[in-house]
């Protein structure tokens, strides 16, 4: 599966192992996840909401568009939802092709779609209560580059 | 009928994730009048646009975007994903 929405935790490794075996004529991959931060200890939980249905066809397109763009053998996204603890892996994204350049470029095209196109809210838990994370405007201007 | 959704701190400001609207809006922007009328959760959680975004049966879109036809709209605050 190229595009998963899910609760539960991944395995990266096995993951990228099982992505790399199938992107036929690859000779690169970029990986990339993104973690929750502890925020010097202040964080106790991250919770991220979703939008069931949405999310699953926004990551979809935001793929296409990379396959479409660059050359590449193969991309996917895995993103979760629920509750989080600092640590612990949110997402990943992976990217192959046959020269390193396209997977580097689709792999930073990807995450900042995911930043701001894709349905879901983070809401963090924390010594100080609980918010929900704000959207940042340079998470906006990055989409300018592309 | 419409099913009209709301997530993060709206789904919060509005008390539900979901409702069943009946409406004669032409555009998202004429529904947002109308939700607003139904009660002061609704005008606090409509009060700044700036901070809303919209999509309708599950594209994200303008709050210019026509309703003809439409099953679904959430209104959502900016995304925060990755």
């Amino acid at each position: 599966m190229t595009v998963r929405v899910q609760s539960e935790p991944f395995d990266m490794g096995a993951e990228v192992e099982a992505f790399s075996a199938t992107s036929k004529g690859a000779g690169a991959v970029v990986t990339f996840s993104g973690l929750v931060r502890d925020e010097e200890g202040t964080l106790d939980t991250m919770e991220i909401e979703h939008y069931p249905g949405m999310t699953e066809k926004a990551l979809e397109e935001i793929r296409t568009q990379a396959m479409d763009r660059w050359s590449l053998t193969g991309a996917m996204i895995i993103h979760r939802h629920g509750p989080m603890r600092p640590g612990e892996q949110i997402m990943m994204v992976a990217t192959a092709s046959r020269h390193r350049s396209d997977a580097f470029a689709a792999a930073e095209f990807l995450m900042d779609y995911l930043k701001s196109r894709a349905p879901f809210w983070k809401k963090e838990f924390g010594r100080d209560g609980e918010s929900w994370v704000a959207a940042k405007d340079e998470d906006e201007k990055a989409l300018g580059r592309w | 009928m419409i099913d009209v959704m709301y997530f993060a701190w709206l789904r919060e400001r509005i008390g539900a994730p979901k409702e069943e609207i009946e409406t004669s809006a032409d555009t998202v922007a004429e529904l947002v009048e109308e939700l607003k009328a139904r009660s002061e959760a609704h005008a606090l959680a409509f009060s700044d646009m700036s901070a809303v975004r919209v999509a309708v049966d599950q594209e994200l879109t303008e709050m210019d975007a026509p309703l003809a036809n439409v099953r679904e709209v959430a209104f959502f605050p900016p995304m925060t994903g990755g």
